[in-house]
């Protein structure tokens, strides 16, 4: 199948049922107990900076487990499974001191997963398999201040963030991917200039792929990191046209069920959600078992308020298993057609209705 | 229908505002902040932000700004408008904002292609746009180049940018009138005019303006300029103009315009023939000196909807939660039928379905609800002796009759009153039996009243067990009506694998309140039963499949290994502090003002289904209004709880000598440490940690742990048991008998935060003064709801120590029953159920944890350790078992 290919069997995957992402690559990861030569591997031996706890760099050094867990994830039923490629940015990777691997890490990636997805695709045609670039959030933020007595200090511009995103989104196109993936959005600035670049590659001749944006709920007060209630958020980043637009990661099903509600009542695209397994107990580890996300998530796609589930900390392939197995028959949710209305937002949302 | 009209926010302008000007110029940015945020407070929706000076940085200015407004959330919530004339400007602005702003302005000033590429970068850094009627030939003044102009570009905006419509608002430029010269006469006019054309021509977009403009030539004669604003906004809005830049707290009203003033100003700004021999605007001129400073009037409440029949009164009434005419209005509703009945099958039940409808849209919310359930029980109440009277009269049609109850060994009942009163909305009867019935209690008044439904409620573990028991009472007594399970610990799992196959009868879990009238409705309707009852049926199969399924992939680490991994305290480098006392010391009537200083209002607000963080609830844009009402009421009946003395909180804690012996810590009857007063059993985490403390792994805790170990060194431990439930019941008796059950439900969730409170409060008291390990702690709220203190006061039946039985021993040694007056049930359950138990630990390590799931061997240990045997260990542990039994 060509590019253009899957990312219509993609959409016409989204019209008859509920899609399933893939579930946490850290907790997976960090079963394995890796050492610090296995992130190093040869090409990194003589780094200066210790490199363990960046998983992105097995992409590079360690590929048969990245290989092996997306391969675990289409295995349990994974219509999308997402590059291993969270941090590889400039600015995440600087912390490693690897800003020049950059680009090779997102080709890589894109690379591992875009073979796993062909040979299951090739295995099983009747459903076909497809890669998201996955797009981190980055340590520092443009909407927030670095310095508690600075309110208006920034560690990085809007210029540099989206620099970093231009090369990640350039490599992970070059590398294969279906679809693009922006998740677990602590700020919706940096998100913007994540679209923008995305948008921006356009002019230069890059075939235009879907985009999904993902942002992240962090507490019961409602709001992202950066303040925004939800329907702000969706506010803020609509222009993308966005293939789906969802929450991930920081609550566990229970707690996030009001907001995709919410998201679901408002956004006049696909929406997504996969939520963590539970809250973490008081070791940080995350207790909800498989078949309880099963149940939570099942029930969501039951009442018509989801088109993409899948799952975020915590949550490992039986838990994908469980999910794939309860949605599996269940229709996925309508689009909602909203009236036109000029909609803005600060961190709240503000709507123009028309008379 | 009424047009809406957006402010925005004009003062944080530097050319229209000279102090904000001066405060930029001088780097006073707080003092600029604050002028961004008066507007906000005075109701501006969008803040326009202009720095477009020539002595000032405008780009560095505006980028240090919007920066600064993005750490204020009180302003940073409303949108942004980015104006500036420079495109550098408006750039480096957009770069700054997470929202989605409106950029003010581009134009076609200089041609199209600079127009085209800055239209685009404004789609991708996801702004809506102003643009201005300017292009190659300058600005429009009249009506016909206006509309012309933004014709050419919603044009090209739309096909060959692809801007959405709904986001182009066009500035058709104001104009200064009234300035002496003959060719601006008609400006006020030609924007008016432009503005009805361009909204009927072109879909979607929208209209906005600098009004200040329009009065610029009465410039220092402020009443004046506002009436000029007050008019010429009059007729524009009234064209379609959507927003308008003006200073949000001085928006002037048109009816308060002096007649006189009005028709001089109304003259010049539609540009009418002149009145008498000097021109208009001579007129408003001469006039002008004569109108300095403002009124104001303060309004009562709205009543407008007493003047509406009775019908829609009742209706408004039962929405708004407002009793003030209820019974005026049911007797002129009863005159004008012919039976009393006909008011509550009539106007009434329409009311309460306007009411459900809103609820089941999420338009209203619980306390409302119950608000409207108070309204209809006060009217019913005033039907009632009519109805006796009348010797044909029948009972009223009900939907349906269901029995609830919170079963047996449990006390708590908000939950189960919140689902009653929605119930009862949506005209089903419910008949409570109240708590701690027993299972052949509910069965009989089931029996008795020929019910169609039996719902059962509970909150503690223990209670799980007394469903199970009662569906399987079911069972044996020929039951077929529907079975349904709600309360705190009841999950759609338990209900599903431990509840539904006792049972052949339908048996569902309902979430919450919101739930139940679907859940109800379906399994009462004949043509919906089957399929409701069928699908539940499938999906409990399935949901028992996958338990099963999960049952076998939960590891559990050996006892013996998790004891090994115990978490590792240093006793040799800690030193225990010895509490002010031993033994027990009581506290009768605590002062109720002090602990209402230590409630938690956010778990007050969960337990009205309204979920936020307090105070952000009460701005919330959902259910805000909800939670605001709700607080006000909760104050106020705070205010005469605290007054009246309704409550009254009394406290027992004691500390005594201990020593961690294994999993259990030893109470010493005095300080020899030698006879043995009691034992305190505690349960260990069995999960399989990765990696074994010692290398930066984690411990397999249990509350033991914290406590030094025989042989050691001495150590202490405390307990308490703390009640505001005294007076809670007759006062929620007391209410519900006058048919007000939100005052009732108020009440109850109160009583219970003041017992939180309380614990907290107490906690905090031990910390300082009667342990004083943290003497000089500050007192701060926040920092208590988040915990963040030295020591831990852990409750048997939460995740730390599960098992409900242990209060027993804690009560013994309190003596809590005489001391404090709380009595445990068969369950452990607290009664008053207002009330708060539980173990005080000193070392700064202790930390709360969830035991989880632990296997056999733990079982039959701790078993061993409480001189039970393995089956009753079994039951008490059933919840966190990690087999099935």
């Amino acid at each position: 199948m060509t590019r253009a290919e899957r990312i219509a069997a993609l959409h016409a995957a989204a019209r008859e049922r509920v899609i399933v992402l893939d579930g946490s690559w850290g907790a997976m990861i960090q079963k394995r107990s890796l050492t610090e030569a296995d992130f190093r591997g040869t090409r990194f031996a003589d780094h200066t900076v210790g490199l363990k706890g960046n998983n992105d760099i097995l992409c590079l050094t360690r590929p048969d487990i990245v290989t092996e867990l997306h391969d675990a994830y289409y295995g349990a039923g994974a219509d999308i499974s997402e590059t291993n490629t969270f941090s590889s940015t400039v600015i995440a990777q600087a912390d490693y001191e690897l800003q020049g691997a950059v680009r090779d890490l997102n080709l890589a990636g894109a690379r591992l997963a875009r073979e796993a997805a062909d040979r299951w695709t090739a295995k099983e045609p009747h459903k076909p398999r497809f890669v998201a670039g996955a797009i981190g959030p980055l340590n520092r933020m443009l909407s927030m201040s670095s310095d508690v007595n600075d309110p208006g200090a920034r560690l990085v511009t809007f210029e540099q963030v989206y620099d970093a995103y231009r090369e990640q989104v350039i490599a992970l196109h070059d590398g294969g991917v279906d679809l693009f993936l922006i998740e677990t959005i602590t700020d919706t600035l940096n998100c913007k200039a994540a679209i923008k670049a995305i948008l921006d590659i356009q002019d230069e001749g890059y075939e235009a792929l879907p985009i999904w944006i993902s942002g992240t709920i962090t507490d019961r007060s409602g709001r992202t990191l950066s303040g925004q209630t939800v329907e702000a958020f969706w506010n803020s980043v609509r222009h993308a046209k966005p293939f789906a637009i969802g929450l991930n990661c920081a609550l566990g099903a229970e707690l996030m069920r009001p907001h995709i509600a919410e998201l679901s009542r408002i956004a006049d695209t696909l929406v997504s959600a996969y939520p963590n397994a539970g809250l973490p107990n008081a070791m940080g580890e995350y207790d909800e078992q498989p078949h309880q996300t099963g149940h939570f998530l099942h029930e969501w796609a039951e009442h018509g308020l989801v088109n993409i589930l899948g799952g975020c900390c915590g949550t490992t392939p039986d838990h994908i298993a469980h999910v794939a197995d309860s949605v599996k028959g269940l229709k996925p949710r309508v689009v909602p057609e909203r009236p036109t209305a000029m909609r803005l937002a600060g961190l709240e949302p503000f709507e123009l209705a028309e008379g | 229908m009424r047009p809406v009209f957006v402010n925005v926010g004009e003062r944080t302008n530097v050319t229209g505002s000279a102090k904000f000007r001066k405060l930029v110029a001088e780097g006073d940015y707080s003092a600029a902040l604050s002028v961004a945020r008066q507007q906000v407070d005075a109701g501006a929706t969008i803040i326009d932000v202009n720095m477009d000076e020539g002595l000032l940085d405008s780009q560095a200015a505006m980028v240090t700004f919007l920066n600064l407004i993005a750490a204020e959330p009180d302003i940073a919530r409303v949108p942004l408008m980015i104006d500036s004339s420079k495109w550098d400007v408006i750039e480096a602005g957009l770069k700054c904002v997470q929202g989605k702003a409106i950029v003010n302005s581009i134009s076609m000033k200089e041609g199209e292609a600079k127009f085209i590429e800055q239209a685009k970068a404004c789609l991708r850094y996801g702004a809506a746009v102003v643009v201005m009627a300017f292009d190659e030939q300058g600005q429009a003044d009249t009506a016909a180049r206006k509309v012309e102009i933004c014709r050419r570009a919603y044009a090209i905006l739309t096909q060959q940018v692809g801007f959405p419509p709904e986001d182009i608002i066009f500035d058709p430029n104001i104009f200064a009138v009234a300035t002496g010269i003959e060719e601006h006469d008609n400006y006020a006019v030609d924007f008016i005019e432009a503005t009805k054309a361009i909204k009927a021509e072109l879909p979607h977009v929208r209209i906005s303006g600098g009004v200040s403009n329009v009065s610029f030539s009465f410039r220092g004669n402020e009443p004046v300029r506002r009436a000029i604003h007050g008019v010429f906004l009059y007729h524009a809005i009234a064209a379609g103009m959507d927003m308008g830049i003006v200073n949000a707290g001085d928006l002037p009203v048109y009816d308060d315009i002096p007649d006189e003033l009005r028709e001089a100003v109304e003259d010049v700004i539609l540009n009418r023939p002149q009145r008498t021999n000097i021109s208009n605007t001579e007129r408003l001129v001469e006039l002008a000196p004569k109108y300095k400073g403002g009124k104001s009037e303060a309004k009562g409440p709205d009543l407008t909807w007493r003047e509406a029949p009775v019908a829609k009164r009742l209706a408004h009434a039962l929405v708004h939660g407002i009793t003030d005419f209820i019974e005026a209005d049911t007797e002129a509703a009863r005159l004008e039928v012919a039976r009393p009945l006909h008011v509550i099958e009539g106007p009434l039940m329409d009311g309460m379905n306007v009411v459900g409808d809103l609820f089941g849209s999420g338009k209203m919310f619980l306390p409302q609800v119950v608000k409207s359930a108070r309204v209809m029980k006060q009217a019913v109440a005033y039907l009632q002796p009519f109805m006796e009277a009348e010797k044909e009269g029948q009972p009223r049609q009900s939907a349906g009759k269901i029995l609830m109850a919170t079963v047996k060994g449990d006390v708590h009942d908000i939950g189960k009153n919140i689902v009653g009163v929605v119930l009862q909305c949506n005209n089903y009867e419910v008949i409570d039996l109240g708590v701690m019935v027993a299972a052949d209690r509910i069965l009989d008044e089931a029996q008795a009243h020929g019910v169609d439904m039996i719902g059962l409620s509970g909150l503690i573990t223990p209670s799980l067990d007394e469903m199970a028991f009662v569906a399987g009472e079911m069972e044996r007594r020929g039951f077929t009506v529907p079975l349904l399970i709600g309360g705190a610990t009841t999950s759609k799992t338990h209900t599903a694998v431990k509840i539904a196959p006792n049972y052949n009868g339908s048996t569902t879990y309902v979430l919450d309140a919101s739930r139940a009238v679907g859940v109800v409705s379906g399994l009462l309707s004949p043509q919906e039963r089957e399929r409701h009852m069928a699908e539940t049926r499938e999906e409990y199969v399935r949901v028992r499949e996958q338990f099963a399924r999960g049952q076998n992939q939960r590891a559990r680490a050996p006892l013996a290994d998790a004891r090994a991994n115990g978490f590792a305290i240093d006793w040799a480098g800690y030193e225990p502090p010895a509490p002010s006392f031993t033994g027990t010391r009581t506290f009768h009537a605590y002062d109720l003002a002090e602990l209402a200083r230590h409630i938690d209002w956010s778990p007050f607000f969960a337990s009205w289904e309204l979920v936020g963080r307090f105070p952000m609830i009460l701005e919330d844009d959902v259910v805000g209004e909800a939670a605001s009402d709700l607080y006000r009421d909760a104050q106020a009946m705070l205010e005469k709880i605290i007054a009246e003395k309704w409550f009254e909180a009394r406290a027992v804690v004691g500390f005594w000598p201990a020593n961690a012996d294994g999993d259990d810590v030893v109470v010493y009857a005095d300080a020899s440490r030698t006879a043995e007063l009691g034992r305190l059993h505690t349960l260990r985490q069995q999960m399989v940690k990765d990696r074994a403390q010692d290398a930066g792994g984690r411990a397999n805790a249990a509350l033991a742990d914290f406590i030094a170990p025989v042989g050691t060194r001495p150590d202490w431990i405390g307990g308490f048991a703390v009640t505001a439930g005294h007076g809670e019941l007759e006062v929620a008796a007391k209410f519900k008998a006058a048919g007000d059950d939100y005052s009732a439900i108020l009440a109850t969730s109160l009583a219970d935060r003041l017992a939180e409170a309380f614990a907290e409060a107490m906690h905090r008291k031990v910390r300082t003064e009667l342990w004083g390990y943290a003497a000089d702690e500050p007192f701060d709220i926040d920092m208590l709801i988040e915990e963040k203190y030295r020591g831990i006061r852990p409750a048997a039946g939460y995740p730390a120590q599960p098992d409900h039985t242990e209060k027993a021993t804690l009560f013994r040694l309190l003596d809590a029953e005489a001391q404090a007056g709380i009595e445990l049930t068969e369950s452990f359950a607290m009664n008053p159920p207002a009330s708060v138990s539980g173990l005080y630990f000193a070392h700064p390590q202790a930390h709360y944890f969830g035991v989880g799931r632990i296997d056999r061997d733990q079982v039959a240990d701790y078993a061993r350790r409480k001189g039970w045997d393995l089956k009753t260990a079994e039951r008490w542990l059933a919840p966190i078992l990690s087999y099935a039994t």
